[in-house]
């Protein structure tokens, strides 16, 4: 159902609303960012409508809030083991359409890959989804070659225009609190064309993986990772298990965020590693986004949100890499008729 | 100390370890024991258990044997974890998870001519196939062990050999002899050409070790004429989770340690880091 609402009625919902919910949304730091004079746009808490950032990409997605960098698995004291408690609210996060493509790509992986994951679960089927529009697409962005400009699959949309608020809403706690407020059609901003645009190659043969293609990528990564955690898809983890220096006996385990491009991300007791080539690394990455997740799971990986190439300190480029393999493929094909 | 019924049950939690006692400790070489351990469930040949020590971490290691109500776990004192197992298992319990993977299925290899090459402590995840095979001899057409250890030193499972010998042809081989060793030295590889296989058509090739060694082991047997849907081979990676979450074992489409460990060469080639 759709509303017109005030900045003002929809602050006093949240407040409400915030007593069961943390609510999540992307935040400006000024000053935060990498170089001086830089912001940085993040997730955080907010109580007021007036703290969202709308107007531009968030550097970072919001996975943090299923996924958190650092999550403690449980609690051990000698033979004991005790299970980190849930957090006592729920979430409301404030995303884009594709992230929200992006929450597929994780539920595919923590709820359908193998056994169900405890911790994403408990998290994730306590969390609501506010859709924020895009009237305009932002740099790097292609989720229209993706297909993930557009969703449906929110509780609610919501946009801001001076003193007025537009909702559009899937949520009956939504719907009974807004009861009083005018009805009328909410469709989401959503973007039907972006400046970069992706050709995604259909198979991409084996023997390509050697190519010399990759090498350049080899040269140019220097390995920081940040490209996967920035990445709404990007979901790996390592344990960690940590104890407290007061009580030797008593710890934790957790998991933490991995990367694929980081050293030590396949390495083994013993040493063994097997990718320790960065060009290497990047086909890796390059597959899993754009072909191997595919043809396990139906969809691509990537949805488009061009974060790795916002933030890759190398300028490298994935959107331009998946189109310089789509040629690659076309010329290899050619070659071989 | 009793084991609580809390902690030695599985959780519903699959990250939540169960307590499983140590009821022997085998030493075959200074780095390589076997730990008996308490497991009363199923559990096939080449699926392997998260060994799990807190403080330290955990470590996947497959099942190199399968008991009434137990489980033997060959680790290799190698790492972070495997380190504190060997130093500190005198406290008579370690915490597991698993199993986990598909493991080897017996009935793909009965009433074959069976050809198993393994590489040092590639023996353990394939040792439950010849520990059934050397019982039931008359479950297959012929069974060779042919088995590579670096040096006489880090021979595993001698008492094993003893027992299997009795059914089972065993070619066994070093890399680097000492004085006191007088059988056959070299790599795997230099065995393959003068194995006898009756029908090789129809033969089986069971294949586990190092990268490298299964690498050139399987293109000797395809030379010699083993077909590819005949051949398995069980793959080793960094896991962290064991049930399809972390990444670190992911190759292309496939999830070592959900759909693997264990492979029919036809998959398995494919299977490009």
């Amino acid at each position: 159902m759709g509303y017109q609402t005030t900045t003002a009625k929809m602050n006093a919902i949240f407040a409400d609303l915030s007593k069961e919910y943390v609510i999540y949304a992307p935040k400006r730091y000024v000053g935060d960012g990498t170089f001086v004079h830089i912001d940085t746009i993040r997730y955080g808490e907010i109580t007021d409508l007036s703290e969202i950032e709308f107007a531009e990409k968030s550097n970072y997605s919001f996975k943090e809030v299923l996924l958190p960098i650092s999550e403690t698995l449980f609690y051990f004291t000698e033979n004991e083991m005790k299970e980190a408690d849930a957090p006592k609210k729920g979430a409301i996060v404030f995303l884009r359409s594709c992230d929200l493509h992006g929450l597929k790509r994780m539920d595919a992986i923590y709820l359908e890959n193998g056994a169900v994951d405890t911790y994403y679960k408990r998290l994730r089927d306590n969390t609501k989804f506010i859709l924020m529009g895009c009237e305009n697409s932002f740099e790097n962005c292609f989720c229209v070659s993706m297909g993930t400009q557009q969703s449906d699959d929110y509780d609610a949309y919501l946009k801001v225009a001076g003193e007025t608020v537009l909702v559009d809403s899937h949520w009956d706690v939504l719907d009974a609190a807004l009861a009083g407020a005018t009805q009328t059609p909410v469709i989401p901003d959503s973007v039907t064309a972006n400046d970069t645009v992706v050709t995604i190659p259909e198979t991409v043969p084996q023997t390509l993986f050697d190519s010399p293609f990759w090498e350049d990528y080899g040269n140019r990564c220097i390995a920081c990772g940040r490209c996967n955690f920035v990445c709404p898809t990007c979901t790996c983890f390592t344990m960690q298990d940590i104890f407290y220096t007061d009580n030797g006996k008593a710890g934790e385990r957790r998991r933490v965020w991995a990367s694929c491009h980081v050293d030590g991300y396949t390495d083994m007791a013993g040493g063994h590693a097997f990718r320790n080539d960065k060009g290497q690394r990047m086909r890796f990455k390059v597959m899993h986004k754009v072909n191997d997740y595919k043809r396990r799971f139906g969809t691509h990986m990537c949805i488009g949100c061009g974060r790795c190439d916002d933030v890759c300190p190398e300028y490298i480029s994935f959107a331009n890499c998946i189109n310089k393999l789509d040629a690659l493929v076309n010329d290899t094909a050619k070659e071989e008729n | 100390m009793a084991l609580t019924e809390l902690n030695t049950s599985k959780s519903e939690n699959p990250y939540i370890p169960f307590l499983s006692e140590i009821t022997d400790v085998i030493k075959h070489t200074k780095i390589e024991y076997t730990f008996r351990m308490t497991y009363h469930g199923d559990v096939k040949p080449g699926q392997f258990f998260e060994v799990s020590l807190p403080k330290f971490g955990e470590a996947p290691i497959s099942v190199s044997g399968i008991g009434d109500g137990t489980v033997d776990l060959t680790i290799r004192k190698v790492g972070k974890v495997t380190d504190e197992i060997f130093e500190n298992y005198v406290g008579d319990t370690l915490f597991l998870r698993g199993p986990y993977g598909n493991g080897f299925d017996i009935a793909n290899y009965k009433d074959k001519e069976i050809l198993l090459v393994a590489g040092g402590t590639g023996l353990s995840p394939v040792k439950g196939i010849v520990d059934y095979f050397s019982a039931h001899p008359d479950d297959c057409k012929g069974f060779t062990l042919l088995v590579g250890f670096k040096s006489p030193k880090d021979m595993l499972f001698k008492k094993d050999f003893e027992i299997w010998k009795k059914n089972i042809n065993i070619i066994m081989t070093v890399d680097y002899p000492d004085e006191h060793y007088d059988g056959n030295c070299g790599l795997v590889t230099q065995y393959i050409p003068e194995l006898m296989i009756k029908g090789l058509t129809d033969a089986v090739g069971i294949v586990v070790g190092p990268p490298i060694m299964m690498k050139c082991t399987i293109s000797d047997l395809l030379a010699k004429g083993f077909k590819e849907e005949n051949l398995w081979i069980s793959q080793e990676r960094k896991m962290c989770c064991g049930i399809g979450k972390c990444g670190h074992c992911k190759i292309d489409d496939t999830y070592i340690c959900l759909d693997g460990p264990v492979f029919n060469y036809t998959k398995g080639k494919f299977l490009k880091d």
